[in-house]
């Protein structure tokens, strides 16, 4: 069977959990084989090992990880070179993408990017869903041309645990010249928040103008969850939350279980970042709000009243 | 310095966007279209760089007749000349066809110091032209820029990942990308809109790229859309009036929901 490789998105060795759905896909197409770069490694092979890797490609030189995306995308092309995978696999993240269309063009392949679901086409190649249109169209495509390359969205897979020999092999790859063009030449890690990933996350909840400025209720309902919390961009460009916080076309796509949009009128910009999401749910002052279009429950009301009193009533059925 | 940007005539987003019935493209001509915003931002930090020293701005779009109304509006907001290219045959072309076509057109406009572009195009929105041209044009890419300082010899960006937020460095000629972060983009003057008639506008094929029909369009193309389908209406929700036990009924939905 050929290989499938996996890029394994990871912070110093803690797969993000779109690694394990992205293996499970890969089970699908091939055999899965985990790509991972940087430092770590031992860390993540029990994952990788837990979620059917059979194969761990390693490189963790320097002059891979100080530099963005082209010395990942070289290596990603030694290796299609040298094992002819039946497809490569990627997060669908900002980076994952660029990385995968460095490698599309490199090795001359289709690219397909946010994928939501990845089947086998039934002739050794990939048939891909994706949406379009802020979640107004669902489209389906075959890469014709080359090994696939999918980048795909985190909550596309219900990761399944099967074990894989996750054996060891170390790649020795040194990178051109221009893979280090663009330097990193500062990090500075996000401020913990206690709550979960925004795109990993089985619920979010977020807030809009409507909140004010104060986010007090929207955070506390979201604990009471163990959601996470998500801006409009109006919250944002207002200096309320942070921009990584923003959900819309030009933030983060979340499609979790459940999304709370509180106080948030529901602009088409926002819609593409949330349409996709299991159930809706929305607390807006205005019941013309577009939002109210999405909902599978909606309050009309304040949500300084109705926050506060829904966490509790929350909190007390949790007991 | 010289900058080129590279900007995308796109449907609106307000209006009601579709593909076409009969090869699954985007239907660009039946649907009012505009310069992607997110370009705007690119024009406007071009501008902005030029204003500040020196040089030329030059638009460059791949696109139907239409998408002379793009290049018309960068031209209004400040930029020098434009460059359409126009083709039946780019039709129905991906990402990596477009890409090839922008890589060309830069190369005979004449390379510059920088590439500048949106983060990704409002109707597509892949986000992976840029690195895509960067890959061909052999440059450095400092893509998802939200804030961007240009020296004479190189670009400084901050970029906002998922885990951390980044400062990333490169030298010249570069590609950036920017987000909609970076700047406020101006709103054409009315001198602007008057001057803009004045700038030239140079109209490109394929043939004038050099580059074989075979290499892009739909027919081309490496990836395949085989079905698309409106998505179905969202079942009419519950929606009910706060009167003061709006609180309870959205934990009572939940817990039914089996959230809690
Ligand atoms: C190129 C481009 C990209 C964009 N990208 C994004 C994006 O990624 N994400 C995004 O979100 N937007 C994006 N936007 C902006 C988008 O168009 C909207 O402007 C934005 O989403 C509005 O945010 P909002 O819903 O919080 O604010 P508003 O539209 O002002 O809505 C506020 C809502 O709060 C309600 N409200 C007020 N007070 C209360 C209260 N006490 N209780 C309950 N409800 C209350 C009001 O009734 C109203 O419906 C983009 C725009 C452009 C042009």
């Amino acid at each position: 069977m050929a290989e499938v490789l996996v890029l394994v998105d990871h912070v110093d060795g803690a797969c993000r959990k779109t690694t394990s759905e992205l293996l499970t896909i890969a089970r699908r197409l091939g055999e899965p084989s985990a790509v991972f770069v940087g430092a770590g490694v031992d860390a993540a092979k029990e994952t990788l090992a837990a979620f059917g890797a059979e194969k761990v490609y390693r490189a963790d030189a320097a002059a891979l990880t100080d530099y963005l995306v082209v010395p990942q995308a070289e290596l990603l092309a030694h290796l299609v070179a040298t094992v002819s995978p039946a497809a490569v696999l990627l997060a669908s993240s900002a980076e994952g993408k660029e990385i995968a269309a460095r490698l599309a063009v490199k090795i001359g392949s289709g690219l397909i990017t946010d994928a939501v679901d990845v089947q086998s086409d039934g002739a050794g190649g990939v048939m891909t869903t994706q949406t379009a249109f802020a979640g107004g169209y669902t489209v389906k495509a075959t890469v014709t041309h080359g090994v696939p390359v999918v980048a795909v969205k985190p909550n596309s897979a219900a990761p399944e645990a099967v074990s894989g020999a996750a054996a060891d092999v170390a790649v020795d790859f040194t990178p051109s010249a221009l893979a280090s063009g663009a330097r990193i030449s500062a990090v500075k890690p996000r401020e913990r928040t206690g709550r979960p990933e925004l795109t990993e996350a089985a619920i979010v909840v977020s807030g809009g103008r409507g909140t004010g400025g104060d986010f007090s209720k929207v955070e506390a309902f979201a604990d009471s969850l163990g959601a996470a919390v998500g801006a409009s961009r109006a919250a944002v460009d207002a200096g309320w939350y942070p921009h990584t916080s923003q959900v819309g076309q030009t933030g983060k796509q979340v499609s979790p279980q459940l999304y709370v949009a509180c106080g948030i009128s529901g602009a088409i910009q926002h819609r593409a970042g949330m349409q996709t999401s299991k159930t809706i749910v929305a607390i807006n002052k205005d019941e013309e709000a577009p939002i109210f279009e999405l909902v599978d429950f909606g309050v009309v009301g304040d949500l300084f009243a109705v926050l506060p009193q829904a966490t509790g009533e929350v909190t007390a059925r949790k007991g | 310095m010289n900058i080129v940007v590279c900007v995308k005539y796109v449907p609106d987003a307000q209006a009601d966007r579709t593909f076409n019935a009969s090869d699954n493209t985007t239907d660009r001509v039946n649907v009012d279209g505009l310069l992607s915003e997110l370009d705007e931002y690119a024009v406007e930090e071009a501008l902005k760089i030029v204003e500040a020293g020196e040089g030329e701005v030059t638009v460059l779009t791949v696109g139907p007749d239409q998408a002379s109304d793009a290049i018309k509006k960068a031209l209004q907001m400040g930029a020098d000349k434009g460059v359409h290219v126009n083709d039946e045959a780019i039709h129905g072309s991906d990402a990596l066809a477009t890409s090839l076509v922008l890589a060309e057109a830069i190369k005979k406009i004449g390379m510059p110091d920088l590439v500048v572009t949106g983060m990704a195009s409002t109707d597509g929105t892949m986000g992976v032209v840029p690195i895509m041209l960067a890959e061909r044009l052999g440059v450095p890419a400092v893509t998802f820029a939200s804030e961007l300082t240009v020296s004479g010899s190189g670009v400084s960006a901050r970029r906002d990942g998922d885990a951390a937020s980044l400062t990333v460095e490169a030298g010249l000629p570069a590609l950036v990308s920017v987000t909609d972060q970076i700047n406020e983009p101006r709103y054409p003057s009315f001198k602007g809109i008057m001057a803009a008639k004045k700038k030239p506008v140079e109209n490109w094929t394929l043939a004038d790229l050099g580059i074989d029909s075979g290499a892009v369009g739909l027919a081309n193309a490496w990836t395949k859309v085989e079905a698309v389908a409106a998505r179905p209406p969202r079942a009419v929700g519950t929606i009910v009036k706060d009167e003061g036990d709006g609180g309870a009924k959205l934990a009572g939905f939940l817990a039914e929901r089996k959230f809690i």
